[in-house]
């Protein structure tokens, strides 16, 4: 992992996250939306907390790609969570939303999270994928290579 | 019934998440490093390779799926609970379907990893 594979990470956390509050902060403006009116998701693009905030997620998008064409899913996805505890700081600073004591511990554990996967390999060989798909590693938290004899 | 209609928004957002980073992540994977692509073949053949695969599409028709469903979520309930809630779950189901579509390897570290996110971003939907 090179430092501009981390910038590409960090730019996905702060893309998805601002992406998010800013929707939510649209989505206050234009009250409550049924199943029935479905419809309605579309017309609130023209608000312009939703565009902006649907302009940063396409931003997330193409960081998120860029990732996935060098990192595993099961990489990318852990790595970035950190989005969340932004999410969660963010709420309480500009939509005025309690971040209490569970929030915190949800906070740490997230951050814990990140620290297993970041300190792991990024990418799973072709070689790899390929003994996976043949079944010659077995599935679950605790899969061995299985002997080829 | 408002519950009803958070959770089954968040449960779609699921499906529709998981299924879209599946599909992207299967599309990336084939086309490889954009970076290394970007340095031999220029800008416009990276956007070539990637919007060119029906894969792509089909995986930004599921992200899609799950944003409107979002969309929903959010005039339902507060965004600290829809978006670590469904990201949550997205964290487990995305951890089994890479191992079964895209067979990586999902270690002890990964799990561990997934497991303690889910449970964080379920707290801080507390």
């Amino acid at each position: 992992m090179t430092f501009r594979k981390y910038l590409v990470l960090g730019a996905i956390v702060l893309f998805g996250s601002f992406g998010d509050v800013l929707i939510s902060r649209g989505m206050k403006d234009l009250g409550t939306i049924s199943l029935a009116q479905w419809h309605h998701t579309v017309t609130a693009l023209m608000n312009p907390w939703v565009a902006l905030g649907t302009l940063l997620l396409i931003a997330f998008l193409a960081g998120y790609s860029t990732a996935l064409s060098w990192a595993d899913l099961t990489y990318v996805l852990p790595a970035t969570a950190l989005g969340y505890v932004l999410v969660a700081l963010l709420s309480q600073f500009l939509l005025d939303e309690r971040v209490t004591t569970t929030r915190w511990l949800g906070i740490l554990l997230v951050t814990a999270g990140v620290g297993f996967v970041a300190g792991g390999p990024s990418y799973t060989p072709q070689s790899q994928r390929q003994r996976i798909a043949q079944g010659r590693i077995a599935a679950g938290p605790w899969g061995k290579e299985k002997n080829d004899a | 019934m408002r519950d009803f209609y958070t959770w089954a928004s968040i449960a779609v957002i699921v499906i529709g998440s998981t299924a879209g980073d599946v599909l992207i992540a299967l599309t990336m994977q084939r086309v490889g490093d954009v970076g290394e692509l970007r340095r031999h073949a220029g800008t416009l053949a990276v956007v070539r390779a990637v919007l060119g695969t029906t894969q792509f599409w089909m995986g930004i028709f599921f992200m899609a799926i799950g944003y409107f469903s979002l969309l929903v979520a959010l005039s339902w309930a507060d965004v600290s609970l829809v978006v670590p809630a469904s990201a949550s779950l997205t964290f487990v189901t995305n951890a089994v379907a890479a191992r079964v579509f895209l067979h990586e390897n999902v270690d002890r570290r990964r799990w561990f990893a997934a497991a303690f996110v889910a449970a964080g971003v379920a707290l801080l939907a507390q």
